[in-house]
């Protein structure tokens, strides 16, 4: 089993004639995923190594049938391209670009939800379901099939839990990096919900930092659903100074909010496991899947 | 970028908001002009922060030769590392009350929250704290705006602690729909993440007049506003007015780079933002300080790499530097190649740690070992190895 995508999805991929898009295109496709269609207005008829390419979304939906759209376009066309994907029927979006301006996103995501679809990012790694779907960015030979879920909002904080699970042993359902952005799309809530229908993620890694308060609305979510999964926690930022960005858009201490401490009480008192190191997460998770002992 | 005061009023006037008659005057003799064309008035220092009343940045002048004199004085200070280029001169308010009103982000609603209360003049986070039940909120549809009776009840809630004003809520409520419409305007057109009028002055004469501003532009627009950034560059320290006043912050934006100076003496470079704050947080573990924060992005290659460590090492309290990539985009031959060469042309002696894995980490583990570079295997590890080597050469 697996969340949100897996070797069902039809995939198109927006900005696929650009040099972030036509490089993990190839990637993706690589690993397996099913690329059906690209978009490139202006381009339209074109092919890129075998795949079709199209000027709008709603072409490439009307032909192909795609059903979820990975975004690679510049930032200031990015909510566009968002909009476009969900206009057309894509049931989830995946936005990779990121410093969208933020006015952007917050119109962008309200857009989706409106349209009954879902929204992944932006500034956000993507999603892989090991051995069947990777849209995004997250690099191909760590991942194995498995039963962790895993969501965070860093990109590379997340490849290397995926690959510190997978040398020792333990593979994922599926990987969602939800981004490093204050305005997105999927939040860590959602993402847990589809964890807790999927029958066979037996625990979750949840990494979150600094900034906001997701980490803490995710504790509550826990807390309020009595979500009966094993959770492990990593805050990264935990040695941040307040009112300095540190690299993403939202990952900053603003006067009371957004400081890791927060952060770790709240998911300590959601009964989540709280991991120090990399090497923590993988320890806590074999702890909790009773593959290690105690 | 934040925007200095006359900015923020120059785009509130231009949106229809009324504010205190003022010049700019980037000398004294401006400053003096400014006094005789408006009499009474307020010289105020233009810098992008806070706390510029109680630094001695703000005077009260009656005449032209004062203006002159006070304008002389504001123009040579240096208000926590910002030196003031220019005063914002105008007349003053007869001021009945103050109030409170504010566009900013709201993250966990993920859209922007209008902000009014009749308790201004103060920080609104103080009064967030110290009287919940006096502050309003709304958060309005990001394609429609704020709808006029979402307004009315903003500013009846917001009116409600305020028995001192029931008699004048009715006119006021009215004067704040058009208002509120028209900050509103201003915080959409110019992609603010912060737009707040505080103190939002009552005048004796029942007018509402923003008293002060501040402004705010979402960094990832500010290329939609160059306007606002030329100005900002004639009028405060720093291209952008950002952290104009770290010196290392400045050379970083300059050279393309996401870096934060910090006080330790462990330099701290990563690929991707969680990772490069994790790498913070392992130094720190180990009883170490880290000196900066510096995330290389995804895919850099050898130049940028070199780049970056010869940022971290113009700070000259870095003792030795600390390098954790997980290649994804990124190739460790090309982070390799970087870290060499950096080391080679910059004749660095101070320790290097370099925790590498991921895509062609053989080949960078090669490079690095064969440069007499050691590469760790974890980043625990390495974090442990260049805490000690930064230690030992303390002692």
């Amino acid at each position: 089993m697996s969340v949100l995508v897996d070797r069902s999805s039809r995939v198109v991929i927006q900005g696929i004639t650009g040099r972030e898009g036509s490089f993990h295109t190839g990637q993706m496709r690589a690993f397996g995923t099913n690329v059906v269609a690209g978009v490139s207005p202006g381009k339209g008829g074109s092919d890129q190594e075998g795949v079709p390419i199209f000027d709008t979304v709603a072409a490439a939906v009307a032909s192909t049938g795609a059903d979820v759209s990975g975004i690679f376009v510049p930032p200031a066309f990015a909510a566009d391209a968002i909009m476009e994907s969900a206009a057309a029927g894509i049931e989830l979006t995946v936005c990779i670009t990121e410093l969208i301006p933020v006015h952007d996103m917050i119109r962008a995501r309200e857009f989706v939800i409106r349209s009954g679809h879902q929204l992944l990012g932006a500034n956000c790694p993507g999603i892989v379901t090991p051995g069947q779907c990777k849209v995004g960015i997250i690099p191909n030979h760590i991942n194995t099939p498995g039963p962790v879920g895993i969501v965070g909002r860093s990109g590379t904080l997340t490849y290397e839990v995926i690959q510190g699970l997978g040398q020792a042993g333990m593979g994922q359902t599926t990987s969602v990096g939800i981004g490093g952005d204050p305005v997105m799309g999927l939040s860590f809530p959602d993402v847990l919900q589809r964890f807790a229908d999927d029958r066979e993620t037996r625990a979750v890694v949840l990494i979150g930092e600094i900034g906001g308060s997701d980490e803490e609305n995710a504790a509550a979510w826990i807390r309020e659903t009595g979500f009966d999964k094993p959770v492990v926690a990593f805050i990264s930022g935990r040695t941040a100074p307040p009112g300095k960005r540190m690299g993403h858009a939202g990952a900053i201490i603003s006067g009371n909010t957004g400081s890791a401490q927060s952060k770790l009480d709240a998911l300590t008192a959601a009964g989540a496991d709280i991991a120090d190191t990399i090497e923590d997460v993988v320890r806590l998770t074999a702890v909790r899947l009773g593959t290690h002992p105690r | 970028m934040k925007l200095l005061e006359y900015q923020a009023k120059q785009r509130f006037a231009a949106a229809g908001i009324a504010v205190p008659p003022g010049r700019l005057a980037r000398t004294p003799e401006e400053a003096a002009d400014a006094a005789r064309e408006l009499g009474r008035i307020a010289v105020k220092a233009q810098v992008p922060i806070g706390g510029r009343g109680k630094a001695g940045g703000i005077a009260v002048v009656d005449t032209p030769e004062e203006a002159q004199r006070e304008a002389a004085r504001i123009l040579a200070m240096d208000i926590r590392g910002y030196p003031v280029r220019s005063v914002w001169c105008e007349t003053g308010l007869s001021i009945d009350s103050e109030l409170y009103l504010g566009i900013t982000l709201d993250r966990d609603r993920r859209r922007l929250a209008i902000i009014f209360s009749a308790a201004g003049g103060m920080e609104i986070e103080q009064v967030a704290e110290e009287a919940p039940e006096r502050i309003a909120k709304l958060w309005p549809d990001p394609f429609a705006g704020p709808h006029p009776f979402e307004i009315r009840q903003l500013a009846f809630a917001g009116f409600e602690h305020a028995p001192e004003l029931r008699s004048r809520v009715p006119k006021l409520v009215t004067s704040l729909v058009a208002l509120t419409k028209r900050l509103y305007e201003v915080a959409t057109s110019l992609d603010a993440v912060t737009c707040e009028i505080n103190p939002l002055v009552l005048t004796q004469d029942g007018d509402l007049v923003a008293a002060d501003g501040k402004l705010e532009i979402d960094e990832n627009a500010d290329s939609r506003h160059q306007d606002v950034a030329e100005e900002l560059a004639r009028d405060a320290t720093g291209e952008s007015g950002l952290s104009g006043d770290d010196p290392f912050e400045v050379e970083a934006r300059k050279r393309g780079l996401t870096y934060v100076h910090l006080d330790g003496d462990i330099g701290c470079i990563g690929n991707g933002a969680g990772l490069t704050m994790n790498t913070l947080d392992l130094i720190k573990q180990h009883g170490g300080e880290p000196a900066d924060f510096l995330d290389i992005g995804g895919g850099a290659n050898a130049e940028r790499v070199r780049n970056a460590l010869e940022m971290v090492l113009l700070d000259p309290k870095v003792r030795g530097v600390f390098i954790n990539i997980f290649g994804g985009i990124t190739r460790g031959d090309e982070v390799a190649r970087g870290i060499i060469a950096a080391r080679d042309q910059l004749h660095i002696s101070k320790p290097l740690v370099v925790r590498m894995t991921g895509t062609m980490e053989e080949e960078g583990r090669r490079l690095l070992e064969a440069a007499g570079i050691v590469p760790a295997k974890t980043a625990t590890e390495a974090a442990a190895t260049i805490v000690a080597l930064t230690r030992h050469r303390t002692s």
